[in-house]
C-alpha cells in the first residue's frame, strides 16, 4: 500500500492533498461549527464583515460564513459521484473497445462520437427539462457528458499497451480476457487516466456549479457554493465576501485535486526509481 | 574539404565529464582523428562512448557537465564555447548521424525540406532543390526525382538512415559522428549502409567517429579503435592489432563474445554486469569481472601506456597476458542428430494480414519440423514473416491456412482454445526485454503467474519455485522483489526466460531474444540458452536475423525470404555451402572479424 502514497514525496502532491483535505473537512464537518442557522436572517442584508457575522450577510441577511460551512457537501458530493460514475462507464467502454480488436471497437467508438457531438451544457439542460432536476438526474447527466471522452483516452492508452510482450505472454498463457485487462493492462494505463481524472473532477464541479447557478439544479433556499455565488452576484459591490468566499472554496478544491492528480501520475511514471544510477543510457 | 591534410581534424584532450551529482561519466579521454580517418569507439551500454561522441558536437545531456579537458574539431574548440558558436560549427564542421533515424527525423517534415533546413542554416547560397537532390544522390536515393517530397514514415528504416546521412553530409563537414547508425537495421541493409559510408569517406575524405557496441561492425569500418569501459579508454590502437592481438582482458572478452558465421564456436559472455556511473570500483574498473585480476589491480587506476608506437593499453598485466590464448570457447557440441521424433510439425502454413482493402501475405506455404531436443534457427530480414511464424506457434496469431501439429496433436490457432497442457508445453520469449515484463509487477509476481496458471501450483509452492528458476537463469533470488526498471536489459531478458521456463516447456520459441542487447550480454544470454537446452532437453525455435548467432546456437537452419522458405538444412551445410542466392547474400553481408583474429 505504501506505493499509493508515493506521490506525497513530490511537493506539489503534498500541497494538493493538504488543500483537498482542508476543503473536504470544511464541506463535511463545517456545519457542526457554524455559528448560525444558514436559513435564518441574522442581521441587515448585505452588511460587511462584523464580529457577529465574520463574512457579513447575504441579500436576505443570512450569515455568509454559516451558509459557506453548510454549502460544500452538495458540490463535492455531486461532483465526486458524477466523476466516479463517468469513470466506471468510460473505463468499461474504453477497455472493451481497445482490447477487443473486433467489430465491437468501431461500434462503440462511433456511438461515443455521436455522444461527443452534443453540446454538453445543452444536453444537460434538455435532460433536466425532461426528467426533472433531481440529484440523480444531475449525476447521471454529468457522467454521461464525461464518459465518452474518458473512453476515448482509455481506448488509446489500451491500444498502446496491448501490443506489449507482457500482455501477449498472458494471452499465450490462456488467461481470461478479464484477468489480462485487470492485471496487465489497467495498471499500465493508470498514469494518463489519473492526470485526466483531476481535470474531469474539476469539470464536473464547474458544470454542476453552472447548472445550479442557472437555477436548474439545486433550488433556493438550499446552501450550496454555486447557488451562493448565483444568489449574491448582483450585490457583489455591497458585500464582496458573499461571492468571493464560495468562489474561493471551489477554486481551492479544483487546484488541490489537479495538483494531486498530476503528482500521482508523475510518481507512477517514475515509480521504482533504481537505487543505483544504472539508468544512464548508452 | 578535408582541411589542410596536416594535423588531426578532431583532437580530444583529457576530456572529463561528470553528473551534476559529482559522479564521473567520462574520465580523462584523449584521442585524435586525422582527415579521412575512421575511429571506432567501442564499449558496452553505460561505458560513456555516446557521451564522449556527443561532446564532439559540443553537446552534453542535461545533468552532465564538463569538468575538464578540451575538444577541438576542425581546429576550433567546440566544448565549452557559447551556444551561438557551437551552433555554427554543428552541421558545417561536425555532423551527427543518430542511432534511431525513425525518431530523429521530424515526421511532419518532408525529407527534402529537412535537408534544405541544414543548408539554409549554413550555406544559404547553395540552398536549392538541386543541391538537395545532389545530397540525396550521394546516398543513392536520387533515382526518383520526387524522393525529397516524401515523409519519413513513407521510407524504410534503411532509407531513413540514408536521409540522416545525407543531412550529415550536405554541408561537407570534415568530421561526422555516427552513433550506432546500423543498430536495429537488418544485415543486408546494414551492409549497404556501411558500404555507403566507406564510399563517402573515400570520395569526400570525411573523418568519422563511429560509435558501436559491435566489434565486428567496427572492425569492418574503422582504421583505429578505442575501447571504452566505465568512462575510460582501456585500449586504443589500429584495428588489426586491437582485434588481432587484444591486450586488455576486456577487449579480449569482447572479441570472444562475438558470434562469427565463419567460425562457429561456443560463445563466452563476460561475467557480471557493466559497472554503472557512480559505482566505479577503486583501481581498475574492470577488475571485478576480469578473469586475470590480481590484488594489485585494485590498488590504483592503471595508466594508459603504449605497448608499441600506436597501441596503448590500460592494464597492469598487459605484458604478462600477451601470449595467453585469446578468449574463445571450443566448438559447439551439436545435439545428437536424427534420433529425435518430430515434436512440432508445421505444414502448409499461410498467414495473411488484411490492411484496408488489400491483403498482405506474410507467410506463404511454410512447412518444417522440429525434432525433440534440437534447436532450429529461423533466419530472415525484417518483414520476411519469421516472427509471424513464431507467433502462430505460440497461439498469438491465427493462421489463414495450414496445420501445426505438436506432439501428434493438431494445435488450435488461438492460444485460448488450446488445452492447458499444450499452452504449458510451448513458451515464447519476446524480442524486446524492455517491454516484455509488466513494469507494475515485481519480477517474482511475473514468474509466479505461469506457475499458478499453467502448473496449478499453490501460492507457497510457486514462491519457492521462483527462486529456483531465478537461480537457473543465474540471477540472485533477491531479484524477485525488484521491479523491471531496476534491471538491465540482459537481466530482464533472463527474467523473461525464467518466466518461460516456469511452465516447464518442451518447446521454447525465442523471437530475436538478443537483438536489443549488447554483444557481450548477448553472448551471456546465448550461453545460458545453450546450457538450458542441453540440461532440460528443450527444443527451440530460434528466430533471428543474425547469422553469426545461428552458427553458434542452432543445429539446423531455415532461411526465409519474403514469406517463403528458400533454404533449409543442417547449420554447417547451409552456412558453408549455401545453395540459394538469398542465403549467399545474407552470408556475404554478415559482419565478422578479420581472419587474423581469434587464432
Amino acid at each position: 500500500m505504501r506505493s499509493a502514497f508515493r506521490f506525497l514525496r513530490i511537493r506539489s502532491g503534498a500541497i494538493g492533498l493538504a488543500v483537498v483535505v482542508f476543503v473536504v473537512v470544511v464541506a463535511l464537518f463545517g456545519r457542526y461549527v457554524a455559528p448560525h442557522d444558514p436559513n435564518v436572517p441574522v442581521g441587515t442584508p448585505l452588511s460587511g464583515p462584523s464580529s457577529a457575522a465574520h463574512l457579513g450577510t447575504d441579500f436576505l441577511g443570512r450569515d455568509v460564513l454559516s451558509r459557506l460551512l453548510y454549502g460544500g457537501r452538495s458540490v463535492i458530493g455531486l461532483a465526486a459521484a458524477a466523476t466516479v460514475l463517468a469513470y466506471a462507464i468510460g473505463l468499461a467502454i474504453g477497455l472493451i473497445a481497445g482490447y477487443s480488436r473486433s467489430k465491437v471497437d468501431p461500434i462503440l467508438m462511433r456511438t461515443v462520437d455521436v455522444m461527443l457531438a452534443f453540446p454538453p451544457l445543452l444536453f444537460l439542460l434538455v435532460l433536466i427539462t425532461g426528467a426533472g432536476s433531481g440529484v440523480g438526474v444531475l449525476i447521471i447527466g454529468v457522467a454521461a457528458i464525461q464518459a465518452p471522452s474518458i473512453s476515448r483516452i482509455v481506448r488509446t492508452a489500451t491500444l498502446e499497451v496491448t501490443v506489449r510482450g507482457y500482455v501477449e505472454a498472458a494471452v499465450a498463457r490462456g488467461e481470461r480476457a478479464a484477468a489480462v485487462v485487470v492485471r496487465e493492462v489497467l495498471p499500465n494505463i493508470l498514469a494518463p487516466v489519473l492526470v485526466d481524472a483531476g481535470l474531469r473532477f474539476t469539470y464536473s464541479i464547474l458544470i454542476i456549479a453552472s447548472v445550479n447557478y442557472l437555477g436548474l439544479g439545486l433550488q433556493p433556499p438550499a446552501s450550496d457554493w454555486a447557488l451562493l455565488i448565483s444568489e449574491n452576484r448582483e450585490y457583489i459591490a455591497l458585500n464582496v465576501w458573499a461571492v468571493l468566499a464560495p468562489a474561493a472554496m471551489i477554486a481551492l478544491l479544483t487546484i488541490g485535486v489537479n495538483l494531486m492528480g498530476d503528482a500521482i501520475a508523475r510518481s507512477l511514471g517514475r515509480s521504482y526509481v533504481p537505487r543505483t544510477t544504472r539508468s544512464v543510457p548508452a | 574539404m578535408s582541411g589542410d591534410g596536416g594535423g588531426p581534424v578532431v583532437r580530444v584532450e583529457g576530456l572529463c565529464l561528470e553528473l551534476t551529482s559529482g559522479d564521473p561519466v567520462v574520465q580523462d579521454v584523449s584521442f585524435a582523428v586525422g582527415a579521412g580517418e575512421i575511429l571506432g569507439l567501442v564499449g558496452e551500454s553505460g561505458s560513456g562512448k555516446t557521451t564522449t561522441a556527443l561532446a564532439l558536437l559540443g553537446y552534453t545531456r542535461p545533468g552532465v557537465v564538463l569538468r575538464g579537458g578540451s575538444v577541438e574539431v576542425g581546429g576550433e574548440a567546440i566544448m565549452g564555447s557559447g551556444a551561438r558558436a557551437v551552433r555554427s560549427l554543428r552541421g558545417r564542421v561536425v555532423s551527427y548521424v543518430p542511432q534511431d533515424p525513425g525518431g530523429a527525423l521530424n515526421p511532419s517534415l518532408r525529407v527534402g525540406d529537412a535537408i534544405m533546413d541544414v543548408l539554409r542554416a549554413h550555406r544559404s547560397d547553395a540552398a536549392s532543390h538541386d543541391s538537395v537532390h545532389t545530397a540525396l544522390e550521394r546516398v543513392e536515393l536520387g533515382a526518383d526525382p520526387r524522393f525529397g517530397r516524401r515523409f519519413p514514415h513513407q521510407l524504410s528504416g534503411g532509407q531513413q538512415q540514408r536521409v540522416t546521412i545525407a543531412m550529415a553530409c550536405v554541408c561537407g563537414p570534415p568530421v561526422a559522428v555516427l552513433d550506432e547508425p546500423t543498430t536495429g537495421l537488418d544485415v543486408l541493409t546494414q551492409d549497404r549502409i556501411l558500404t555507403e559510408l566507406l564510399r563517402l569517406r573515400s570520395e569526400e575524405g570525411m573523418a568519422m567517429v563511429y560509435v558501436s557496441h559491435d566489434l565486428a561492425v567496427v572492425a569492418r569500418m574503422a582504421d583505429r579503435i578505442a575501447v571504452m569501459y566505465a568512462g575510460r579508454v582501456v585500449e586504443h590502437g589500429p584495428v588489426d592489432e586491437v582485434i588481432g592481438r587484444p591486450r586488455h582482458p576486456y577487449t579480449r572478452a569482447l572479441v570472444g563474445a562475438i558470434p562469427d558465421v565463419r567460425r562457429p564456436r561456443a560463445l563466452r559472455g563476460i561475467p557480471g554486469v557493466a559497472v554503472g556511473v557512480g559505482e566505479w570500483p577503486p583501481g581498475c574498473s574492470f577488475a571485478p569481472r576480469c578473469a586475470f585480476a590480481q590484488e594489485r589491480c585494485q590498488a590504483a587506476v592503471p595508466a594508459l601506456e603504449e605497448t608499441s608506437a600506436r597501441h596503448a593499453v590500460r592494464c597492469v598485466r598487459r605484458d604478462e597476458l600477451e601470449l595467453s590464448e585469446p578468449g574463445s570457447g571450443g566448438a559447439r557440441a551439436a545435439a545428437p542428430a536424427g534420433a529425435g521424433r518430430p515434436l512440432l510439425e508445421v505444414s502448409g502454413l499461410e498467414v495473411e494480414y488484411r490492411s484496408g482493402r488489400g491483403r498482405n501475405v506474410a507467410v506463404r506455404d511454410v512447412s518444417f519440423a522440429i525434432e525433440a531436443g534440437r534447436c532450429v534457427a529461423l533466419v530472415g530480414e525484417s518483414g520476411s514473416g519469421k516472427t509471424t511464424i513464431g507467433r502462430c506457434i505460440a497461439g498469438l496469431h491465427v493462421p489463414t491456412a495450414g496445420r501445426i501439429v505438436f506432439d501428434g496433436q493438431e494445435l488450435d490457432g488461438s492460444a485460448r482454445d488450446r488445452a492447458l497442457d499444450q499452452r504449458r508445453r510451448i513458451q515464447i520469449v519476446f524480442q524486446n526485454p524492455f517491454e516484455s515484463l509488466n513494469p507494475r509487477h515485481r519480477v517474482g509476481a511475473s514468474i509466479e503467474r505461469p506457475l499458478r496458471i499453467l502448473r496449478r501450483l499453490s501460492r507457497a509452492d510457486a514462491a519457492g519455485e521462483v527462486s529456483t528458476l531465478l537461480e537457473r537463469v543465474r540471477l540472485p533470488a533477491r531479484v524477485a522483489d525488484r521491479y523491471p526498471v531496476e534491471l538491465s536489459g540482459g537481466e530482464r531478458q533472463r527474467v523473461a526466460i525464467a518466466r518461460a521456463l516456469a511452465a516447464k516447456p518442451d518447446l521454447l520459441v525465442c523471437d530475436e531474444v538478443t537483438s536489443a542487447l549488447d554483444v557481450s550480454v548477448q553472448a551471456a544470454v546465448l550461453e545460458l540458452l545453450a546450457e538450458l537446452q542441453r540440461d532440460l532437453h528443450l527444443s527451440m525455435l530460434f528466430i533471428t536475423h543474425n547469422l553469426g548467432v545461428v552458427a553458434c546456437v542452432s543445429d539446423s537452419v531455415l532461411v526465409m525470404d519474403r514469406g517463403s522458405l528458400c533454404e533449409s538444412g543442417a547449420v554447417q551445410d547451409v552456412l558453408s555451402t549455401p545453395s540459394d542466392d538469398y542465403t549467399r547474400r545474407l552470408l556475404g553481408a554478415a559482419p565478422c572479424l578479420p581472419d587474423r583474429a581469434v587464432g
